[in-house]
């Protein structure tokens, strides 16, 4: 069912992109005059919707490369047409479904979610989706089922990023049956109402806006509805520094960096960090952590 | 010889040029940054930038003496300008973490304990102020054998200034490893015995 969530960033609160991107105009020709401290964009701490450039320019997308702009050098080498995604494990209907036949059977709508990096930086990014559980109920889930397991595509003639044992590709991720059912759970295939560029994980990817930016997992390939908890790419890279769940928290520090506070990208040189919000500010969210010592299950 | 003709080469470039073009890369990346030359998240690109141009410089510090003695390329009149100007780098790197970047002083403190990259990256640093300190004429003739003793330091700073690389990339990456390995090899050619001075002279007398 769409329309479950109603965007408490609404247009009024953040700045359209057009006049953003004339204000950036101005900006740079403030900052060309070396005015420094006018150059610095003022935001109130969190709502400012991010420009397209920054959303499509700063990514991590390790399958085209470990630089925050590899991705948007190195992705427009991926083919996205045709698409397919198997969906697979327990579910009714199992089998291989063309991305234009999702999007003929999903109502897609406009969610304006707030997005923090593990790295402890954050946008705000106008996506375009649908929610997953309407995908899954396409499918049918049974009734065994209790987690969602995914997989990015593994193409290595159009992903370069292969090459390099960063990570054990493909790049898996899962969440939780109750989690990937909730309403804020979108899978987005567009931005700024066009399609998703690939470096943001063309041609539709998870967005879990609560959890940190890594868990939304790019240009899925598969979807498996699985019993067990599924094994997770960071988490087998690096399982202390992250956990299946990996829900935004400012109290459970990265063992190498604080989650206390995170920059706002766009701010530019002198921008203050903004404090962190539990759950990136989705308290809706809490319920499904009741009783979870959330320091042991991070 | 092509060794002579860049030692003559060498011989006309004055140190100064060196502290001069040393100088400026903060600068540089300041501008950038405020001019969006730097990308969206300039902070971050700075402080990058200046770890590891520091990182580099480190290099070719530890790489002037091997130079000498393997290829008879002459660059010991840099080697303080050079050692000077890695330590303001990393000076400019650290300050932009702590001013730009962390912001919060009793972030910054649990940052220093808890965090092993940050902690070594500041034993680095540490490490390095004594050598920035007596990088002088004076120093050089009151501390007399101690100096070159004292300035042995360099080689611990450089691996933990790798390490402190590593440690804060995420996932397995190629590119900080190549930066130790090179630091390892620079290091590694100073264990390699020289031929007994009295030898060499007299092969060259004769």
């Amino acid at each position: 069912m769409a329309h479950r969530w109603k965007n408490d960033l609404t247009d009024a609160d953040v700045t359209p992109m057009g006049a953003y991107l004339s204000r950036r105009e101005v900006m740079a020709g403030v900052a060309g005059l070396g005015l420094a401290s006018m150059a610095a964009p003022v935001r109130a701490a969190g709502l400012s919707l991010n420009s397209w450039e920054e959303i499509t320019s700063y990514n991590n997308y390790y399958e085209f490369g470990t630089g925050k702009e590899d991705p948007a050098r190195n992705a427009g080498s991926l083919t996205t047409k045709p698409w397919t995604v198997k969906i697979d494990g327990m579910v009714d209907k199992p089998g291989d479904y063309s991305f234009d036949q999702i999007m003929q059977a999903m109502t897609v709508e406009k969610r304006i979610y707030r997005f923090r990096c593990v790295e402890a930086w954050s946008m705000v990014i106008p996506w375009n989706g649908f929610e997953l559980a309407d995908l899954l109920k396409m499918a049918g889930v049974q009734s065994g089922a209790k987690y969602v397991a995914f997989e990015t595509l593994y193409r290595p003639e159009e992903m370069p990023g292969l090459r390099y044992p960063v990570l054990d590709w493909p790049y898996v991720e899962g969440l939780r049956l109750d989690e990937a059912m909730h309403p804020l759970t979108i899978m987005a295939t567009g931005l700024y109402g066009k399609p998703l560029p690939n470096q943001n994980g063309a041609p539709l990817r998870l967005v879990v806006p609560w959890k940190y930016g890594f868990k939304s997992i790019k240009s899925i390939v598969r979807i498996s509805l699985t019993s067990k908890q599924p094994p997770t790419s960071w988490n087998k890279a690096n399982g202390r520094e992250y956990g299946f769940y990996s829900n935004v928290n400012p109290k459970v520090d990265h063992p190498r960096w604080s989650q206390a506070t995170e920059r706002a990208i766009g701010g530019g040189l002198f921008a203050k960090r903004q404090d962190t919000l539990m759950f990136n500010g989705y308290d809706e969210v809490a319920g499904l952590y009741a009783g979870m010592d959330l320091s042991k299950f991070y | 010889m092509l060794v002579d003709r860049l030692n003559a080469a060498l011989r006309r470039v004055p140190v100064w040029a060196v502290y001069l073009v040393g100088a400026l890369p903060p600068f540089w990346y300041l501008y950038l940054g405020l001019t969006g030359g730097l990308g969206v998240d300039p902070v971050k690109s700075m402080e990058h930038e200046l770890g590891e141009l520091a990182l580099k410089l480190v290099i070719v510090g530890l790489a002037v003496t091997p130079l000498r003695r393997f290829a008879g390329v002459n660059l010991m009149k840099f080697r303080r300008s050079i050692g000077l100007v890695t330590f303001y780098l990393v000076l400019c790197h650290l300050l932009v973490w702590l001013v730009l970047d962390v912001q919060i002083l009793s972030q910054i403190w649990v940052d220093i304990i808890k965090r092993p990259y940050i902690t070594i990256g500041m034993v680095a640093f540490v490490l390095m102020i004594p050598l920035a300190v007596t990088s002088n004429n004076l120093s050089v003739r009151r501390l007399g054998p101690a100096w070159r003793q004292l300035h042995k330091l360099v080689y611990p700073a450089a691996i933990l200034g790798a390490i402190h690389f590593i440690l804060l990339r995420k996932g397995f990456q190629i590119e900080p490893l190549v930066y130790l390995a090179i630091i390892a090899v620079l290091l590694g050619l100073r264990l390699i015995p020289r031929a007994r001075k009295g030898a060499g002279r007299r092969a060259q007398q004769a």
